[in-house]
């Protein structure tokens, strides 16, 4: 029975076991002293055994298919957005970036009309830009031909 | 006492000089601003205005630099109560509650809460740090590296301990916190861990790019996408003020976030910053409603806020007694005294009581400032509420973004920011909490740090944490708490009533 316990606690138990692996570069030190890699491996352990517990203790939780998952296409769109923020940012430059990002959350996936989309994104991207880097000099990517 | 009283009098005498509240007025407006734009944090607002305090008084500085600080932290409660974006880590319990509460029609109350309760918090604070600082500063003096390991630890036992759901799911988000601190270079020996090549992993995880993406986006991500949207709210003006039962619920939790964060504060070190997670995890064990707390509990926005205003105080007693920052702000305002040729330590109330009276009075008169200027805009700052969610959730999104990128201008901490929000989508989803992740990030570091000094300090003896009378009290104290959870859910266990129908019972018949 696939519980949200239950899948919690097998995902903290791989995290546990992926951070033994990847800190097996890492000098470990010994029980005295301590080197780089003992910290980690020693809350990977804490992790796994944690993670082992939510697990076994997890049987009682409600079952993955219960929770509603209803919002999860908008999620991973708006997530895709954030991305390409991301990415964007030091490419296009604050002011585009944000005006793209805002433009296709407000027209295309919450179907305002354009000129409202547009009037609320180029307000925000560029007065935002205006208020931090104008006025309160914490600097921001500039893209192409300084936009 | 007397001289106490007689040396207030004389640092209101400078404090009420026109120059000096002038720039506490400055300073505070400054602050208050700084604080509600989410990424321009109070380090940043201080660090920008450090070379215009250069041509001041040393006095006229250090009031014009503290009004800012402590401006930040009134200021930064609206941002996490309004958008779900804490600004700093001082502002992330004050999420939970405080945005319930206005999705709920209270944010003018849970504002106007967080406001009094940080006026409260700084005012009392500061009449300990008056009459308690050199007392407590040597005290603070006796933590070394052995108590800050068992405080650190003690505060996410705390955590777990009082958090609303189980121990073992909170104690496995706070060591998936650690776990996330240790990215980066290892302050010990200098090995880069879990970094993989990017030169912006070598710092580590900012605690805001984490404690954005875990709250603000995560928010945005659960909730833009449902099928009911969340409703526009049109406050009334009767609805900016707290109710009667409200105004009863936040004085208990007032007065023991004041403690709690001044206590914590004092300690050297950045301790402080537990004081708001502490006071949350406090006031949810001690609620005779514990499930009202993350859907709108008052008490968990009084409690949180109090305490790290109150904290802001307490910070100041090591650097003004002893001159030893307990933070960074602390470190940048030392450096700006120390520019004007003072030198702040056990000699500066003596050698330079107008300074110091003069600052300590300077904080009353900032209190009072931020209180006016902060509640009057608590009915300007609901109106977030009037924009419809479809324009609100981007708006919020490209303040999670610019709040990221300013801390440090690196698209790496937006990207961390982007993956923090979908961790704490899917744990949201799947019912863990998010905040002990925050408060593990955080402590990360210093608590290994603390481990290892202690080990260093004791050639590897472990006793090191038992033996000295601090540690091995607050480790006796976390073991008993602990102990009592393990003993509560074998109890449950236990019950065997519990597990038989109702019907069997005979409570239907």
């Amino acid at each position: 029975m696939w519980t949200t316990d239950r899948i919690g606690g097998s995902a903290l138990c791989l995290l546990a076991v992926l951070v033994m692996w990847e800190s097996r570069s890492l000098p470990l030190g010994s029980w005295r002293n301590p080197g780089p890699g003992y910290f980690p491996v020693l809350l990977a352990v804490i992790l796994l055994v944690l993670g082992g517990l939510v697990w076994a203790m997890g049987g009682g939780a409600a079952l993955i298919a219960a929770v509603g998952w209803g919002e999860a296409r908008q999620a991973v769109i708006i997530l895709a957005v954030c991305v390409f923020i991301c990415l964007g940012l030091e490419r296009l430059g604050y002011r585009l970036t944000m005006l793209a990002a805002l433009l296709f959350l407000v027209w295309l996936v919450e179907r305002r009309s354009f000129v409202t989309a547009a009037a609320f994104a180029f307000a925000l991207a560029f007065g935002t830009y205006y208020l931090f880097d104008t006025l309160l000099r914490v600097p921001l990517p500039r893209g192409p031909f300084n936009v | 006492m007397a001289e106490t009283l007689q040396n207030l009098g004389l640092g209101f005498s400078i404090a009420l000089q026109p120059a000096v509240l002038l720039y506490a007025f400055v300073g505070c407006v400054v602050g208050t601003l700084v604080g509600v734009l989410p990424g321009v944090g109070p380090l940043a607002g201080i660090s920008l205005l450090l070379p215009a305090t250069f041509g001041l008084t040393a006095t006229n500085a250090i009031v014009m630099l503290a009004g800012i600080y402590y401006g930040a932290m009134y200021g930064g409660s609206t941002t996490s109560i309004l958008m779900r974006i804490p600004g700093e880590a001082a502002s992330v319990m004050t999420c939970i509650d405080g945005y319930a509460m206005a999705r709920k029609g209270r944010a003018g109350a849970a504002l106007a809460i967080a406001a009094i309760g940080s006026f409260v918090a700084g005012t009392v604070s500061v009449v300990a740090l008056m009459l308690l600082a050199p007392p407590l500063a040597s005290f603070a003096l006796r933590f070394g590296p052995p108590e800050y390991f068992a405080l650190l630890l003690l505060g996410l036992l705390v955590l777990a301990y009082m958090s609303g759901g189980s121990m073992v799911k909170s104690l496995a988000m706070a060591v998936l916190g650690l776990l996330l601190g240790m990215i980066g270079i290892d302050q010990m020996s200098g090995y880069f861990r879990f970094s993989y090549g990017i030169v912006e992993l070598g710092d580590g995880l900012g605690v805001v790019p984490i404690a954005v993406g875990l709250f603000g986006i995560a928010e945005v991500l659960a909730t833009a996408g449902q099928e009911v949207p969340p409703q526009v709210l049109k406050p009334k003006l009767r609805d900016l003020l707290p109710s009667r039962q409200e105004w009863r619920d936040s004085v208990m939790p007032i007065g023991r976030g004041t403690v709690l964060g001044f206590l914590i504060g004092i300690i050297p070190g950045s301790a402080h910053i537990i004081s708001s997670f502490v006071s949350y995890a406090v006031e949810r064990r001690l609620s005779r409603h514990p499930e009202e707390f993350g859907q709108g509990a008052v008490a968990g926005v009084a409690g949180p806020e109090s305490a790290n205003n109150s904290a802001t105080s307490g910070a100041f007693v090591p650097m003004l007694a002893l001159g030893v920052p307990s933070g960074p702000i602390p470190a940048v305002m030392l450096a700006a005294l120390m520019v004007h040729g003072v030198s702040p330590g056990p000699l500066l109330i003596k050698e330079q009581p107008e300074l110091f009276w003069g600052f300590i009075a300077s904080m009353y008169v900032g209190n009072l400032m931020l209180l006016a200027l902060n509640l009057p805009m608590v009915g300007i700052f609901v109106n977030v509420l009037r924009v419809p969610y479809s324009l609100l959730y981007p708006s919020i999104i490209m303040f999670c973004v610019v709040g990221v990128y300013a801390v440090n201008g690196s698209v790496v901490d937006v990207g961390i920011a982007i993956v923090m929000g979908a961790l704490g989508y899917i744990l949201r989803k799947l019912g863990f909490e998010t905040a002990p992740i925050v408060l593990g990030a955080i402590l990360a570091p210093m608590i290994e740090l603390a481990l290892r000094q202690s080990l260093a300090m004791s050639d590897g003896q472990y006793t090191i944490f038992v033996s000295r009378p601090i540690s091995g009290t607050l480790l006796a104290f976390g073991a008993a708490l602990v102990l009592l959870n393990l003993v509560s859910w074998m109890a449950r266990g236990l019950d065997w009533r519990r597990r038989i129908p109702l019907d069997e019972k005979g409570e239907n018949s």
